[in-house]
């Protein structure tokens, strides 16, 4: 496995609110290597958005708060670094993407001045006003936006979804970026309008050889288009695996409980999957957090918290049931 | 054969913008049999919700009739009689907005009975207890808001509301694609029990084929405001025919081998979805079309018969 | 919270006057003249006047007529303002809103102050009228809250499924559409508290509301203008009452609204 290029270690990130404390993340690691692809697979309300937030560091801080844990991308911790450092690090090395492209770009500005302003930032301000409309072109043109120069003068509202997504990824690739967090990039789109935006990125990344978390609740999209995969429920991660691996061989009983209930093209009906409501963050369950719900829950669920379990070629189960 | 309890005959909504025309339903044909259920499956700009809330009354028809029983109901909600709103429902795609906030459950679940003159007494709590344990929810959830309970069960609740006078036909609109994947399984499969029970009548409308395939009885495929394909589900996935069609399927992520057999060949989803305000001329699809022809950019092609219970609007067919 | 707490001392004081208040006599009709035009002292505390009533007591009194106008106007001026509100923006784009948004801008043309002068000169000058002349335009403001709020709330899923199972308008309109208006109503309740009161002040400065020798707050700074600066305690500690009153009302609403803010998060 190559060396990672991002690696979170251990990380507790909490939320004060008016009744408490909402104990979020809760000892969350994961891993992302050089050129891979990588799926974060959970649910509302699992915690993959506060930890990509987090790494970002774009959490908002008061009311969030992080406990415990270190977050390193190319071997510095990205909680110590001061927060200006980052925004360089951020610009340079890691993009992200978010689900609402509509809420993601400003409403009163033209893509043209959206763009620019983006290349303008990460680059240095000291280039002529050519060579940045230039680059935002370029970025257009990269991700098959039909007629770049009339879209530079375009608002967003005049773009559809599909457009506006892919002028999210535009703007995240002049950035230059190394790194990619896309954080639902389809799901507010249509399925033949999500085909074309995940084969764009798809070719984008082979070109460029970079690293990829692609964030979603889409079992199937995780499937088709990535090469290992993170199954996240309530603040942990419960299951980490070669994607091909995983679908054939779910073992954490919340993935195979997600796996039943997904619809599909055989018509064999949906079985209910998993019972019950994700946990309240204020008095989350002791001991494995997913042991309410569990159909094959023990005594020691009930006690301690599970570690990742090897179980074979680069999977892991955080699941008692594996434990030798 | 069962009495076909829903005909939509050529209907069709148009709206008027200061940008033109906007054709959002734009001549469709659809019957329901009691007991069964129609997946009207389209993208964004399909105009599938808008056909829901035609038939439900939200809309006035701007051409075109719906028929329910025998009657002809192509009116306003307004315009229609009380006694046919017990009859028909819906359900919304967004349980936090079709459920008021400031209104505590058991009073929601009360409403459709006050109006109907359905409450056997003064406090209708015997009959809401029945309707929370017919969407299995806990009985002490009549006191309390919604902001307090999660997003599958207040999507319970607004299917209990519909449920509540015994209505004969349920408009469905997305009603779960808001929800995770877990929490959708659990609400489909009371659906489709409930459906067996009371001898419901469904219209679904969705973008999900694959939650189709797995409860519809028939489904009809829209896009740019017209039908372009119906076909009983067995037979609708076993051989897909129109372009349009063998695109969405093939466009859908799957979970296993077995389900990307079935898929048809891949075809490259091209283009986007044009304007319902600029319908390009001839076939609606043809700008996407993979298989286009000449004419297709001249004449909008007919719906014709291809299989058993099979129809499709095409000139690959006319 | 610091809104509610001075408010509701100022309530307390208002309503116990002649128990808490050292002189309760002096509210009314009283003459000390051997008394007259004390600064203040330990046992005036906030001194006298030229007649020789302790100033805190009839600040004390003075309350009660600022609560109460505040109060009676409130009353008067939110059902009809809300209710014709609320009709107005259900039925938004038809003549029913037209006629009536168009009467509430009448209305709001109208400088408040010189409407309630106009009146108040016309009528005997007490307080009652005075609080039929703020009233008279103060409906509006209610009017145009609810107008904004019930238009937009009309189009809520939620209102549309209670019409398709046929509920009545009156239903929709009280049940439906009203509770979600509650928040912003009462916090303009009680920023409009304090308004109110100043303005009924302001009607009794210039002799139009509370008529001597009763012990409105605006009468009494009136009183005590001709003697500033000398018997500077006559008018400022009157005007300072009415400031109290005001903030109070005002840090209330603040505090309302952020509450209310919260709850929608």
């Amino acid at each position: 496995m190559s060396e990672s290029l991002l690696e979170i270690k251990n990380l507790h990130v909490g939320f004060d609110i008016y009744g408490g404390h909402l104990k979020v993340l809760d000892g969350v690691n994961f891993a992302v290597g050089k050129g891979e692809k990588v799926g974060l697979v959970g649910e509302t309300g699992c915690g993959k958005t506060t930890t990509m937030k987090t790494v970002m560091r774009i959490l908002p801080i008061p009311p969030a708060k992080v406990r415990n844990g270190e977050v390193f991308y190319k071997g510095k911790n990205l909680l110590r670094v001061n927060l200006r450092k980052v925004r360089g690090v951020k610009g340079k090395g890691i993009s992200m993407i978010f689900q609402d492209p509509t809420a993601a770009l400003n409403p009163v500005f033209t893509i043209g001045r959206q763009l620019m302003d983006v290349v303008r930032y990460s680059t240095g301000a000291d280039r002529s006003g050519d060579k940045i409309r230039n680059r935002a072109i370029g970025a257009l043109k990269d991700v098959a936006m039909p007629d770049p120069e009339r879209i530079l003068s375009n608002y967003p509202i005049q773009l559809s979804g599909g457009m506006r997504q892919r002028i999210c990824i535009a703007m995240a690739l002049v950035t230059g970026w190394e790194f990619l967090i896309a954080d639902e990039p389809t799901t507010s789109l249509d399925v033949t309008i999500q085909d074309q935006v995940l084969r764009l990125l798809g070719n984008l990344i082979e070109e460029k050889g970079n690293s990829t978390i692609l964030i979603t609740h889409s079992l199937g999209i995780v499937r088709e288009w990535t090469d290992r995969v993170y199954v996240m429920y309530a603040g942990n991660m419960v299951e980490a695996s070669p994607t091909k691996e995983l679908f054939s061989k779910p073992l954490h009983p919340y993935t195979q409980g997600l796996m039943k209930a997904v619809p599909k093209l055989t018509g064999e009906g949906m079985a209910e999957g998993v019972t019950g409501r994700i946990p309240n963050y204020l008095t989350p369950p002791a001991g494995c957090r997913f042991h309410p719900r569990c159909p094959h829950v023990m005594p020691i669920c009930e006690k301690e918290r599970p570690p990742f379990f090897d179980v074979g070629d680069a999977h892991q189960v955080a699941c008692f049931l594996y434990k030798e | 054969m069962t009495e076909e309890i829903v005909i939509a005959k050529d209907l069709k909504k148009h709206f008027h913008t200061s940008r033109g025309t906007v054709k959002a339903v734009d001549g469709i044909n659809f019957s329901i049999p009691e007991g069964e259920m129609l997946g009207l499956v389209g993208e964004s700009g399909s105009g599938k919700s808008t056909v829901a809330y035609t038939i439900m009354g939200m809309y006035r028809p701007t051409a075109g009739e719906i028929h329910f029983r025998g009657q002809d109901i192509s009116r306003e909600a307004r315009k229609r009689p009380k006694a046919l709103k017990k009859e028909i429902q819906i359900v919304f795609q967004d349980p936090g907005s079709s459920l008021n906030p400031r209104r505590s459950i058991k009073q929601i679940l009360e409403l459709p009975l006050k109006v109907h003159g359905l409450l056997t007494n003064k406090s209708g709590t015997q009959q809401v207890e029945r309707l929370l344990e017919m969407v299995e929810l806990p009985l002490d959830y009549m006191y309390k808001y919604t902001e307090a309970i999660g997003g599958g069960e207040k999507q319970m609740v607004a299917i209990a509301r519909a449920l509540a006078t015994n209505p004969s036909f349920v408009v469905l609109d997305e009603p779960t694609s808001a929800l995770d994947v877990s929490v959708q399984a659990k609400i489909i499969n009371k659906l489709m029990q409930l459906q067996k029970e009371l001898k419901l009548t469904y219209l679904f409308i969705t973008h999900d084929l694959s939650l189709m395939r797995n409860v519809a009885t028939r489904v009809a495929i829209m896009y740019l405001g017209k039908i372009c394909e119906v076909a009983s589900a067995s037979e609708f996935f076993r051989n897909p025919v129109h372009p349009y069609t063998q695109m969405l399927l093939s466009s859908i992520p799957v979970v296993s081998e077995e389900e990307e057999q079935l898929k048809p060949k891949k075809v490259l989803s091209r283009g986007e979805i044009p304007s319902p305000v600029n319908v390009p001329p001839g076939c609606s699809f043809h700008l996407r079309c993979p298989v286009k022809k000449e004419f297709c950019s001249q004449d909008d092609p007919e719906m014709v018969t291809v299989g058993e219970d099979h129809i499709v609007r095409c000139h690959l067919f006319s | 919270m610091v809104g509610l707490s001075m408010i509701l001392l100022i309530a307390f004081l208002a309503v116990f006057a002649p128990f808490v208040s050292p002189y309760p006599k002096h509210a009314g009709v009283f003459v000390n003249f051997a008394e007259a035009s004390q600064p203040p002292s330990l046992r005036y505390l906030f001194g006298t006047d030229v007649f020789g009533r302790d100033i805190l007591s009839r600040i004390f009194f003075g309350f009660r007529f600022s609560l109460m106008m505040g109060a009676v106007v409130l009353c008067l001026v939110v059902p009809p303002g809300v209710i014709l509100g609320l009709i107005a923006g259900y039925f938004k784009g038809s003549w029913v809103d037209t006629v009536i948004m168009r009467i509430t801008d009448i209305f709001v043309a109208v400088p408040p102050l010189i409407l309630a002068l106009a009146i108040c000169s016309v009528l005997t000058p007490n307080i009652f009228n005075a609080m039929m002349a703020v009233s008279l335009m103060w409906w509006p403001w209610y009017c145009r809250l609810v107008y904004g709020l019930s238009s937009s709330l009309r189009n809520e899923f939620f209102v549309e499924a209670a019409e398709l199972t046929g509920a009545g308008r009156v239903h929709i309109l009280f049940k439906e559409i009203l509770p979600n208006c509650v928040s912003p109503i009462f916090t303009k309740m009680s920023l409009d508290m304090g308004w109110v009161m100043l303005i009924g002040a302001t009607l009794s400065f210039v002799g139009l509301g509370v008529q001597p020798p009763k012990p409105g707050l605006g009468t009494m700074v009136a009183d005590g203008r001709i003697y500033m600066p000398d018997q500077w305690w006559i008018t400022v500690f009157p005007a300072l009452a009415i400031m109290i009153v005001v903030l109070g009302f005002n840090l209330l609403g603040d505090g309302l609204r952020d509450l209310f803010a919260v709850e929608e998060v």
